[in-house]
């Protein structure tokens, strides 16, 4: 197998607005497809990770001479091996490479093994002696900031204040709440992994799973000590990621080992190890409380919000700023009072997943529209739809939303579907508790749920956000071909197909062949944010015109829809690079958080069925429908393989999926324990797609990804509260806050 | 130890095999299969679902060593040549397949599935994949792709 991934060639038609088969498609249905951990090299040996074991302790010694003498053992390095700088982060340079002194989570990296087999290497770890004098950890989010401080700096990561309209309103009926949201992984099936190859010129070639190569090698760079052109990172296939591989796991360490040994080096984490090895999404605890009318007009908007973003900072920078501006969710309020904060803790550091920040506060501004709705004796989708935002609405943060804002329209389309009806079949497999027969249909009482949310598109604050893409046409066998290179990060959702399918329309070539993505190209940006199909495309799509351009200079003035361009080309070659940026935000003033931070908006309303039995705490989900605005979809059914996938996480968060710390500790490390819904779990979802062009973005586009990911959870605990009448005020909603056993 | 297995109708041999190595990791590392996937190693998921002899398994719960002598056929196994299996086919054009990752092992639990109970309803599309975990889809098109898998078939 070799180790840079095919190219992607496929000759099945098809542009923007058509549904073609994605180019790598039949590679992964025959099994053919190489991930980073199927990586193999002639000579390679295998590396691995000796973690702490500890939340917070000082290191005391670390002894390697028995770890040294195992047979198949080429190396065992720590801090002192790292050549270059022994600290990295997205946002702050904060996390070693390998600890230090001290190690400020379970989990966190202390030396290497690098041999000959991946037993061997878990049996020399075994003998590496770390002595460790074990500290008192901080675990509580909400006074972090005050506790033993973790960092130079103090707990204190970010905070950001919203200060807009009148600080001292009154209303008619106030409600107020206090929320908390569990810790969620990613739980990406294709665990972390990556194969380095030392190169004859002493650099280092990285075949990878990430979704940013360019801020990888930046920071492998920066700790390899070696100048970026001596690093250089190929993308591997990815096994999902949804904002777990923006960080580095195992990039630096393979490339140490793979310099120390001379040898390529691949490491596989195991799932326990991927649960150790990579950012979750930050718990939270939310104060809201909100005022409103009597006839149900909002009137003001307060919240305290806290994000724990463990051990390192990641970016938990950004996901403060995304709960702070979304907070109030996508209505308007005049009067606005929020702070947000992210915190050092000694808890598993927190960074991005799908959602980013705007999943925290949309559970809890969901929960307070229902309560308000409650309070009032209103209907919860009309006191909704009575505060919907609209384009032209303002936010809290005083941008304008200037494009669509279809926030009453979507609810109004999920609450118009037909109910499905209850089930008299008796068939177990319906019922809460499916198969293990726990009811036959007493004690089982059906609820409905609705919510609505708010995303951010693409890189906010000022962020000088990017893509670089290179088309290059030219006659192969008498046949107009052409080829897209860029270095944007396909982790599943199926930019390649984007790709192809935006080339196809601009230049009318139906072969398009896309490159495999790596580092000899220009930044592409992170595969996050919902940014790729907007930003990248919008570099495929300006390449194209750039080349466009190249041809009607070659045909001299003609209209190139008369000319025979295999004719006009001949032997010549047209290839163009262009990098391609959206329209500039602006940071947020540090007072009041008032700015134009955000370069576009999405929407997702979600309606959720559920039977729960009352007596078990049991929750099935019934149906989960869906409507959400989309621009443009420039591929139907991707737009809907994204709506059904982020639902599903959302329902994962509402109902199971939570990693359980105690005093810092992960409870919960594995599949057996940790549980995302499997296929019984998710409902049939029947959905509405919009296309509401956004007239600043390219064909139009509006981000999916992250929209259906932040409604589907409050949909379904509004569900699970109308058919209990409990108030839950936590996500995951466990079995025993039903029965309050 | 040396193991010797038949593998999609092949004969093939491993020696230096350890006592620990599950069969996943027979096929991954050292037959050059790497198509069975790796996501939990303990059974949880079924991305490295293969058939032994005829009944499919999760290769990483199987040592190696029980293998010998025995028959066992993978993802990489269904295709014939450039022909896909109707189930890896209906795969692609559903839009079951986002990462992938998933996939070999949803794919031979469908192909599974369909050999035993050609015309299977949704709750036993849904009861027979209920082992495969797939992060990515939500699950839906997966049901769409195994419905059109069977009607075609
Ligand atoms: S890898 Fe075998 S069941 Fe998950
Ligand atoms: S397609 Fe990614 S896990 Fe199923």
């Amino acid at each position: 197998m070799s180790l840079t991934p095919a190219e992607l060639t496929s000759s099945v038609t098809g542009g923007i607005g058509t549904s073609p088969q994605r180019p790598d498609g039949n590679l992964k249905v025959r099994g053919e497809f190489a991930y980073a951990s199927d990586l193999w090299h002639e000579d390679m040996i295998w590396g691995s990770t000796l973690r702490s074991p500890h939340p917070y302790a000082r290191i005391v010694s670390i002894d390697l001479t028995e770890a040294l003498e195992v047979p198949g053992v080429y190396a065992v390095l720590t801090h002192e091996d790292v050549p270059g700088a022994n600290l990295y982060g997205l946002e702050h340079k904060d996390q070693p490479v390998l600890a230090v002194d001290v190690v400020r989570y379970q989990g966190e990296a202390v030396a290497l093994v690098g041999a000959d087999h991946p037993e061997t290497a878990t049996r020399a770890m075994k003998r590496i002696k770390v002595e460790y004098e074990v500290l008192e950890p901080v675990v509580d989010m909400e006074t972090a900031a005050d506790d033993t401080p973790l960092h130079p700096g103090g707990n204190l990561v970010r905070h950001v204040p919203i200060r807009r309209g009148g600080q001292a309103p009154t209303a008619d009926v106030v409600v107020t709440g206090r929320y908390e949201v569990g810790m969620q992984d990613q739980a990406f099936l294709g665990p972390e992994s990556g194969l380095a190859v030392p190169a004859e010129d002493g650099g280092v070639d990285l075949y990878i799973a990430t979704q940013w190569l360019h801020v990888d090698q930046g920071q492998v760079a920066s700790a390899l000590g070696m100048p970026l052109d001596k690093v250089r990172l190929t993308l591997s296939g990815v096994g999902g990621a949804f904002g777990g591989r923006e960080d580095l796991s195992m990039q630096v360490h393979a490339c140490m080992l793979a310099l120390h040994t001379r040898k390529p080096v691949k490491m596989v984490y195991n799932r326990e190890e991927s649960f150790y090895g990579h950012v979750h999404r930050h718990p939270a605890v939310l104060h809201y409380e909100h005022g409103a009318t009597n006839d149900g007009k909002l009137v003001y908007v307060k919240a305290r919000i806290f994000l724990d973003g463990g051990a390192y900072a990641s970016s938990t920078g950004a996901v403060v700023a995304n709960a702070a501006t979304l907070g109030v969710g996508p209505y308007e309020v005049d009067n606005v009072t929020i702070d947000c904060y992210g915190v050092y803790t000694n808890n598993p550091p927190c960074g991005a997943m799908r959602g980013f920040g705007a999943v925290q506060a949309g559970f809890a501004y969901e929960s307070q529209m229902d309560k308000l709705a409650d309070a009032l004796g209103m209907d919860p989708v009309d006191v909704r739809i009575a505060n919907a935002m609209t384009e032209g609405s303002v936010m809290p943060t005083g941008q304008v939303v200037d494009s669509a804002a279809p926030v009453a329209q979507l609810l109004k389309l999920v609450k118009d579907k037909p109910l499905p009806p209850v089930s008299t079949t008796l068939d177990l497999r319906s019922m809460p508790g499916g198969v293990s027969n726990t009811t036959h249909g007493e004690g089982v009482v059906r609820g409905i749920g609705y919510a609505v949310g708010i995303k951010n598109v693409c890189f906010s604050e000022g962020y000088d956000d990017y893509s670089t893409a290179r088309v290059r046409v030219q006659v192969i066998n008498g046949e107009l071909v052409a080829l897209a290179h860029t270095a944007a990060c396909e982790v599943g959702q199926g930019l390649v197909t984007i790709m192809q399918q935006i080339v196809r329309t601009e230049l009318g070539v139906q072969r398009v062949t896309i490159l495999p993505m790596d580092t000899s190209i220009g930044n592409g940006g992170s595969t996050s944010a919902s940014r790729q199909t907007y930003v990248t495309g919008g570099a495929v799509k300006a390449a194209c015109a750039a080349v466009r351009d190249k041809l009607a200079k070659l045909a001299g003035g003609r209209d190139l829809s008369e000319v025979d361009l295999v004719e006009l080309l001949g032997d010549d070659v047209v290839d163009e690079t262009v990098e391609w940026r959206h329209r500039a935000t602006e940071p947020l003033d540090p007072e009041t958080g008032q700015g134009n931070a955000h370069v576009q908006y999405g929407f997702a309303a979600h309606r959720a069925v559920v039977d729960v039995d009352v007596e078990l705490g049991l929750v099935k989900v019934v149906e989960l429908d869906c409507a959400q605005d989309v621009g443009n979809a420039l591929n139907p059914q991707a737009v809907l393989g994204q709506i059904q996938g982020g639902s599903a996480q959302g329902l994962g968060l509402a109902v199971m999926e939570e990693i359980q710390t105690s005093g810092g500790k992960v409870r919960n490390p594995s599949f057996t324990d940790y549980l995302i819904p499997t296929v019984l779990d998710m409902p049939p979802m029947s959905i509405d797609v919009l296309e509401l062009a956004d007239p600043n973005a390219p064909y139009g586009v509006r981000g999916v990804g992250e929209p259906p990911t932040i409604s589907s959870t409050p949909a379904i605990v509004a569900a699970i509260r109308a058919a209990t009448g409990l108030a839950l005020t936590r996500v995951p909603v466990r079995p025993e806050h039903i029965t309050g056993t | 130890m040396r193991v010797t297995v038949t593998v999609n109708g092949e004969q093939r041999r491993a020696d230096d095999v350890w006592e620990g190595e599950s069969l996943l990791f027979l096929l991954r590392e050292r037959l050059g299969l790497p198509g069975s996937k790796n996501a939990c190693e303990q059974g949880e998921c079924g991305s490295c679902t293969v058939y032994l002899d005829d009944v499919p398994v999760c290769s990483c719960l199987v040592a190696a060593g029980q293998v010998q002598d025995r028959e066992v056929r993978t993802v990489e196994g269904l295709a014939e040549g450039d022909r896909l299996d109707p189930v890896q086919e209906a795969f692609v054009e559903a839009g079951a397949v986002q990462c992938g990752f998933c996939t070999p092992g949803l794919v031979v639990a469908a192909h599974d599935l369909l050999d035993r109970v050609p015309r299977p309803s949704d709750p036993e599309i849904r009861e027979a994949l209920a082992g495969n975990l797939c992060r990515c889809t939500g699950y839906e098109k997966i049901l769409d792709a195994v419905r059109l898998a069977a009607a075609r078939r």
